[in-house]
Formats: C-alpha cells, structure tokens, sequence
C-alpha cells in the first residue's frame, strides 16, 4: 500500500500482499454492477452530490462535532438503498483511519482551553477538534467509498469526461483499470513465485525487488507495444472514441438537488442542539 | 502521506484543486501536440503496473519492515513529465477511491504534492541534470536516489503547509515539519533505492526506454511555462491567503465593529429577509475560524500582536468559534442518530417487502 | 472475387537484432480458402501474420490485399479488410466493457452510433456472446475473451479474418465451441495454430513454415499425414491421427527419436 509507515501500521499488516489489495478493488468492482435504484442513478448526479457532502462536511468550523452527526443519513441512505455491506464498508474505513488519527491526536495536547462543560467534565478545545476530526474522516471517507461502491470508476470515469475532464487523462485512467487485473496476476504470480524460492528472510531483500519489478516492467512495456498494435489493427488513429450516451432525468436532478439542499440547511441550522434544547426544556 | 478530507478546509482544498485541474489541462494538451500515438495504451498500462509494483513489497534489513515503489520518477523517466503527471494522477484517483488513501477534495492536494513535485520540478531541474547527455549506471543510481528524496521532501513540505493553513489541527508549523520531514527523508532513501535498482535493471535490458523521454526540449517552452507557472502561482497564493485572512481577520467588518462599537455586529431586525439572510451569512463560516493566537503563544507568532491583546478575551466572546456542542448538543446529536438508524430500518424493510 | 485475396511475394523479414525472420515466402489465397499456417515455434508464423495487415514492414518482397498492395497509403483500407485476432486475448480488449470493445472498430471506421449498435449487436450474436454485452472484459472466461475478441474484429466486417493459436488455452468445451464458429464463417481464414486437429477440421489446406521458409503448402490430409515432412519440422500428426494409443507408434515408451531434425 502507499501509506507512509508511520501512518499505517495496523493497515500495512492487514492488506500488505498483493492479495489483498486485488481482493478489495475486485470486490468494490464487483458491489459497484449491483443494479439498485442508487446504481441506476447517473453517475454524474453520485459524483456532485458526494463533492456537495464532502464540502459541507469540512467547512464546518473545527470545534463542530454534534452539528456532523445529521450527516450521517446520507450514508445510511444509500448503504440501505445501495444494499451494500455496512461491515465491509466499516472495515475499510477503520484501516484507513490511521493517518487522521495520529495528526488529530496532538490536537488535545496543543489546545487545552476549556470550551465546554458537560456537567462535572471540563472538555477542552483540542478534544472537540481531535473528535470533530475523526467525525469528518468517517464521513468523508465514507462518502467516497459510496461512491465508488455505487458508480463504479467506469462510470465516474464517464462522469468526469461529460462533465470536462480532459480526454487524455480519462481515457488513460479507464485503461489503467482494464489493465490493473492483469497486471496484478502477474504480480501476485511473481511474489508467489519469489515466496517459494526464498527462506528466512533471504531471496526478499531489495535486489532481487529490483529484478522482479524490472522484469514485470519490461513485460509490461511489451504489452503496451502489442496493445497498441492491436489497437492499430482496429483502425485506432490517435482518438479513443467512447460510445456511452448518458442520460440526466429528473430523479437525477432531483437527487442531487435534494441531498444538495439538505446538506446545506443541516449545515446552517444546527439540529441536534435545538433536538437536544427543545427535549431538555421537555424533560424538566 | 495522502492527505484526509477531514483535515483540509475547503478553501485550501479548492485552490489546490484549482491549481492540479490546470495542471491536468495543460499536460493534456502538451500530450496532443505529440504526434506519438503509441503513448495512449502506454500511459494506463504503466499506470496499472507503477499499481501492481507497489503491491510487492522487499524487506528493509535490520528493520523488519518493508519498503515499496514510488511512481512519479519511473513514470518520468519511462514517459515524460506530461504524460507521468496524468498517471500519477489518475493512481491517486484510483488509491482515493478504492483504498480511501487520501480523501476526494484533497485529491486535489495529494496529485500535486505527489505528481507536481516529481515530474515537474524533480525530474527536469534534477534527475535529468545528473543523468546528462550519456548515462551511466552510477548516474542513473545517483539521479533516481537524489530525485526520490528530493521529490517527497517536497512533497511531505506540501502536505506540512496545506494541512496548516485549513487550520483544523492544532500541530504547530515547526512540530509537523519536524515529524514529516524526517520520516520522509527515510521513506525517500529507500524509494529512491528501489527505484534506481529498477530503472538500472532495465537500462541493462534495452537501454533505449530509459533514454527515450528525450533530450531537455521535453521542458515546457517559455510563454506556456511563464502562463502555467503564474497560473499556479496565482491559486496557490490565493487559497492560502484565503486562508490566512480568515485566520487574522474572520471577519473584517466584524472585527473592526468590535473595536469601534464593542458589539460583533450591527443587530438586524428580528424578522424579515434581513435577518434570514443575516442568519445564513453568520453560519456559513465557509473558510474556518482557526486561531493562530494559541500558536503565537507558543512558536513562531504569526498573530499580530495587537489582534492578541483586542481577543484576549476567551472563545465565548467570538461566536463563530462557539463549540456548537454543549450538554444539549450532546443529547440531540444522540437523538439524530437514533432518527437516521430509524430511517435506515425504514428504507430496509420498505426494500425487503418489495422484493 | 479478387478483393478477397490474399498475395505474398518472396516476403522477407529481420528482427531488429538481426535474426533473419522470414526468408523469402511466396503463396496466393484466394476467397473463401480456410489455410492453417502451422510449424514449430521461432519458425515465423506470428512474424508472418503481422504483415499481413501492415503491423510489420517487410524489408523485401510485397504483400497484396485483394487488389491493393500494401503500402501506407492503403494501409486503412487493408486493416478493414483483414481482421486479425491475436493470441493473448487481453491484447486485444483493451476498452472498459465488451460493448466498447466491439464499437471500438466500428467507431475508428466513421459509423454513426446507431450503426455501430447495430453491428455490435450482430458480432455479438456470431459469436454467441450477446449475453457479455455490458461485462467488464477483466471478468470473462477464457473462452468468453476468445470470442469477444472475434466479435471486436467482425464487427468491422473483413472480408479475411487472420488468427493467431485461437485455441490455446481454451478448455475442450470451449475449443469445441469454437471450431463449430469458425467452420461457419466463409470468410476467408488464415490461422496460425499448434492444434492441427483443429487444422483438420477447419482448414482445406495447410502452410508449413521452417526457419522462416515455406517447406509445404498443399492440402491437409496429404500434409498431416506426411510423417517425414512433419517431423522435420518439429511436428507431430494430428492426435486423432495417431492411431491406437496402446500400440502405435506414438505412445509414451515407445517415442521415435525425430530422424534428423
């Protein structure tokens, strides 16, 4: 994984092999050609109303923690209209966790002003902010997760070139995903491989990463030259042409206006503390 | 070394965004006037490959951990400036959707720390004026060693400044730099290691790829370089002075009306227009209220001395920065949870009796 | 009909490090024929099939495409007329879905989007693959990618369809499935191929190349069961050919050295 390793202990032993990480693109892939009434949606009206969100959610101030919390309908949403697996998905984000975490962990020790008290206990700023930090990753977190688990990167691929992304780029993201299967096999088959022949830590070190990594290079530079002849043969000149009509209907417009338009009043009007005012006023 | 959604703000995220969506566009069109069409599969399948590199891993001795692959020097030397930074790019993307490494607005962020440094900056100004006309193999081994290193310092500096100026930690300047940059200094000596054992191995084999990105014209000419270089620039300093107005001076008016009148701000009327509007302008605090006041008190100040002795008042007297959190925020942060599980079982059962 | 045929004249070839490829090849196919190209490995089959679409450039020697010699010029003519289907399927379907991958050609031609349904819908339905027609190409079968890929050439509707070693690694089902296929189609076939079982029940005559040079052309039957010929060329009889597997000459133990190979 291309995590730091300071960052990334607990995500480094979990999905370090090759495995691993094929496993979870697949898997995602696979969630992603489900066919619900969020996976009908445009893929474009998924991509804005995620941005919306995610913007929502990180331009509350730093001390906000209750006022997050409405966010979270929209992940229970589209998990339960989606039909997707809350404890994979929850999983996933937990092993991301670890970067956040451990810059949102000093925040107590550098801001220690008492801002808050619940009743006995006095929770300074940085707790609030350290807490507010972890709320926003999960949310954020998992909205891109829906994301991808409900469109798919072809269709947000699909999304980015209607909605202007540069040809180039587009084009040359959907043929690293054909080609990111392929070429893990191959590496999955190289570690295998190399896994049988080495003992005691011998046979792993960096030298003979230098030839195996060479050699899936030198492979792939091959195949690149045959794709490219292939794609000759088919009368390839220069463009790649994409024959996908996309449709914006008014579910469409009225899911991305909708949720657009919730995020923005949770985000000015905050409803858990006139919740938590009005039932404290009724309790007494 | 990716950067979280949860910890930039908007503005920092949206400049940078800016800035790497200009980058995107002009390396997009410097690729077309290349007539070369052989790069179009070369670029995704090298995208896919830099993707299964970094999924084996090699055992660092005497440390018991393991190292991986960077991307953006291969990618640079094997395809160009242009054409790396598209596919660094797009394995950003992919890691940010697939692996929530690194959030969606700070996309933006991690393609620049992560692609703009090494393929644009490193790779031209470094590696190629070290590796020179001729290569050779102790060139190649110095170039690859000291671009890697030079490119994630860079990069982890980025990620030190972006995360300072959203202003949601609380980590001084100098901590962070003094926690990123060494870590990355040892992350940059093995990547760059690793990539020059690669890059070496297949110089040996056909040593044409390593050379063919070309001669020093693969740098940008002058006016567009001028145009790209002012243009990021230009969002960059924009974010962050957005940024660090927001910090001194949240609210000019507001401020100034606390000097003068030592109220926040003029009362509106009660009711009407005014006040709705009054009410929305309030609570968009869409670039965050941080307070560089705390940090003044401990390392280098950048607050101005005269904000600090005007707010020594504590945060209450400060609405934007009220906590928002208080024994009944609590309880009905409580309640909204219970009412978004409700809806959720709602949702499942409606499905369930559906199908 | 001379458009569908297929002319070499004393073609040669090196490979850039300057192993000789092709030593001066000549034959004429005409329409309709069904041909296997079969020989050893390194003897040139691949080597030659590039050139019959212009992937390759023959350093002497021409190739004729119906009427047309190959030149750059008519190179996007000749790649309309000759299709070709290359080993490694993943080669070959390069696009997100399969759908695109069979527009792709169609697309390259000029067709509008209604045609270019149109034709992905009928090379599809060929093949037998209209049910993969929204799957991702990374979760096909083995047999599944070989005829998407036949699919993504027919599509652009050749007149000769050049293929090379469809059937490897195709398991037996799927390697029957498609041989019944390709004895369907009248276009003209050139196929390079180690199973010559399939070249028996496909191709009426049949190429042998060795060391980049034509050593037989001439009908299968008398061609596959030219033991001599065969073996100097690195081959075997088909194995329905070889006879009793208890005691012919062919079993395990009982193996005749190759005279002079």
């Amino acid at each position: 994984m291309v995590r730091s390793p300071a960052f990334s202990f607990s995500e480094r032993c979990a999905v370090a092999t090759p495995d691993a990480s094929a496993f979870d693109i697949s898997y995602l892939d696979i969630l992603s050609s489900r066919d619900t009434s969020i996976h009908r949606l445009d893929p474009r009206a998924k991509l804005l109303t995620t941005l919306a969100f995610i913007v929502v959610v990180v331009s509350f101030n730093k001390y906000a923690v209750a006022g997050l919390v409405p966010f979270v309908i929209y992940p229970v949403v589209v998990i339960t209209l989606g039909d997707l697996p809350l404890g994979y998905l929850l999983r996933k984000v937990l092993l991301a966790a670890p970067f956040a975490f451990f810059i949102g962990v000093f925040n107590p020790f550098f801001d220690r002003e008492i801002l808050v008290r619940l009743g006995p206990l006095a929770v300074s700023g940085g707790c609030l902010s350290f807490v507010s930090i972890m709320i926003r990753f999960f949310l954020t977190v998992t909205a891109a997760l829906l994301l991808i688990s409900t469109t798919g990167l072809n269709g947000v691929c699909l999304a980015l070139e209607k909605l202007g992304a540069p040809r180039a780029f587009v084009v040359q993201l959907l043929f690293l995903y054909r080609y990111l299967f392929v070429l893990g096999d191959e590496a999955t088959r190289l570690t295998r491989a190399r896994s049988l022949r080495s003992f005691e830590g011998r046979g792993t070190g960096i030298r003979v990463f230098g030839s195996l990594v060479g050699q899936l290079l030198l492979r792939t530079l091959d195949r690149a030259r045959r794709i490219h002849l292939a794609m000759l043969c088919r009368g390839f000149d220069g463009e790649v042409r994409l024959l996908r009509p996309l449709k914006f209907t008014g579910m469409d417009l009225a899911y991305t206006l909708g949720w657009s338009t919730l995020f923005v009043l949770m985000r000015l009007y905050d409803i858990p503390q006139r919740l938590g005012t009005i039932t404290m006023e009724l309790l007494r | 070394m990716h950067m979280a959604d949860a910890l930039i703000s908007p503005a920092v995220g949206g400049a940078m965004w800016a800035a790497t969506a200009g980058l995107t566009i002009y390396s997009a069109r410097k690729l077309k006037q290349e007539i070369d069409d052989h790069k179009v599969p070369l670029m995704g399948v090298l995208g896919a490959f830099v993707f299964a590199a970094q999924m084996i891993n090699f055992t660092i001795p005497a440390t018991g951990s393991s190292g991986h692959l960077g991307g953006g020097m291969i990618l640079s030397i094997l395809l160009g400036p242009h054409a790396a930074f598209l596919v660094m790019a797009s394995i950003l993307t992919v890691q940010a959707l697939f692996f929530a490494d690194g959030g969606l607005l700070a996309l933006g962020c991690n393609i620049f720390n992560l692609g703009f440094f090494p393929c644009f900056v490193v790779y031209p100004l470094i590696y190629k004026k070290i590796i020179g006309a001729k290569p050779t193999q102790s060139r190649i081994f110095a170039g690859a060693m000291v671009s890697a290193v030079l490119g994630l310092q860079m990069g982890a500096f980025g990620v030190v400044l972006e995360t300072i100026c959203s202003g949601v930690t609380e980590l001084p300047f100098g901590t962070f730099v003094l926690l990123m940059q060494p870590i990355h200094l040892a992350i940059g000596i093995v990547e760059g290691l690793a990539t020059a054992l690669v890059v070496i191995f297949v110089w040996k084999a056909r040593p044409e790829i390593v050379e063919m990105a070309g001669p020093l014209e693969a740098v940008p000419s002058r006016s567009l370089r001028k145009v790209g270089l002012g243009f990021l620039v230009l969002a960059v300093t924009t974010g962050g002075a957005l940024s660090w107005f927001a910090s001194t001076h949240p609210d000019g008016l507001e401020w100034s009306m606390f000097r003068t009148s030592g109220k926040e701000a003029l009362e509106p009327p009660e009711h009407g227009v005014h006040s709705s509007l009054a009410e929305i302008q309030k609570k968009t605090a869409f670039l965050p209220d941080y307070d560089f006041r705390k940090e003044g008190a401990r390392t280098e100040s950048r607050a101005k001395p005269r904000r600090e002795a005007a707010e020594s008042a504590p945060a209450e007297q400060w609405p934007a920065v009220s906590a928002g959190t208080s024994v009944a925020g609590i309880v009905g942060a409580g309640i909204t949870m219970a009412v978004a599980g409700l809806i959720g079982f709602g949702l499942k059962r409606r499905q369930q009796n559906k199908s | 009909m001379s458009h569908h045929i297929v002319e070499v004249t004393d073609l040669r070839y090196t490979y850039p490090d300057g192993t000789p490829a092709l030593r001066g090849l000549s034959f004429r196919i005409v329409h309709g024929e069904s041909v296997a190209l079969v020989g050893s490995n390194g003897a040139g089959k691949s080597t030659l099939l590039l050139h019959l679409n212009g992937c390759l450039t023959p350093a002497a020697g021409t190739v004729r495409i119906g009427d047309f010699p190959l030149t750059a010029k008519t190179l996007p003519h000749v790649r309309r007329t000759v299709g070709m289907v290359f080993q490694d399927p993943d080669d070959q379907l390069f696009m997100p879905l399969v759908h695109d991958d069979v527009a792709f050609g169609p697309l390259n031609l000029g067709l509008s989007p209604e045609d270019v349904e149109v034709r992905i819908e009928s090379a599809l339905a060929t093949v037998g693959a209209a049910h993969l027609k929204d799957r991702p190409s990374y979760r096909l079968s083995a047999g599944e990618k070989r005829a998407v890929a036949i699919a993504s050439v027919l599509a652009m509707s050749p007149s000769i369809l050049v293929m090379d070693e469809p059937t490897s690694s195709l398991d037996p089902r799927a390697r029957r499935q498609l041989i019944q296929l390709l004895a369907g189609f009248d276009h003209t076939k050139i196929i390079a191929t180690h199973d010559l079982d399939m070249a028996l029940d496909l191709c009426s005559r049949t190429i042998v190349l060795k060391d980049g040079g034509i050593v037989a052309d001439g009908p299968t039957g008398e061609i596959l069961e030219d033991e001599g010929l065969l073996q100097a060329s690195n081959l075997e009889k088909p194995l329905r050919l070889q006879g009793c597997p208890v005691c012919s000459n062919y079993s395990v133990g009982s193996f005749r050295t190759p005279r002079g190979s």
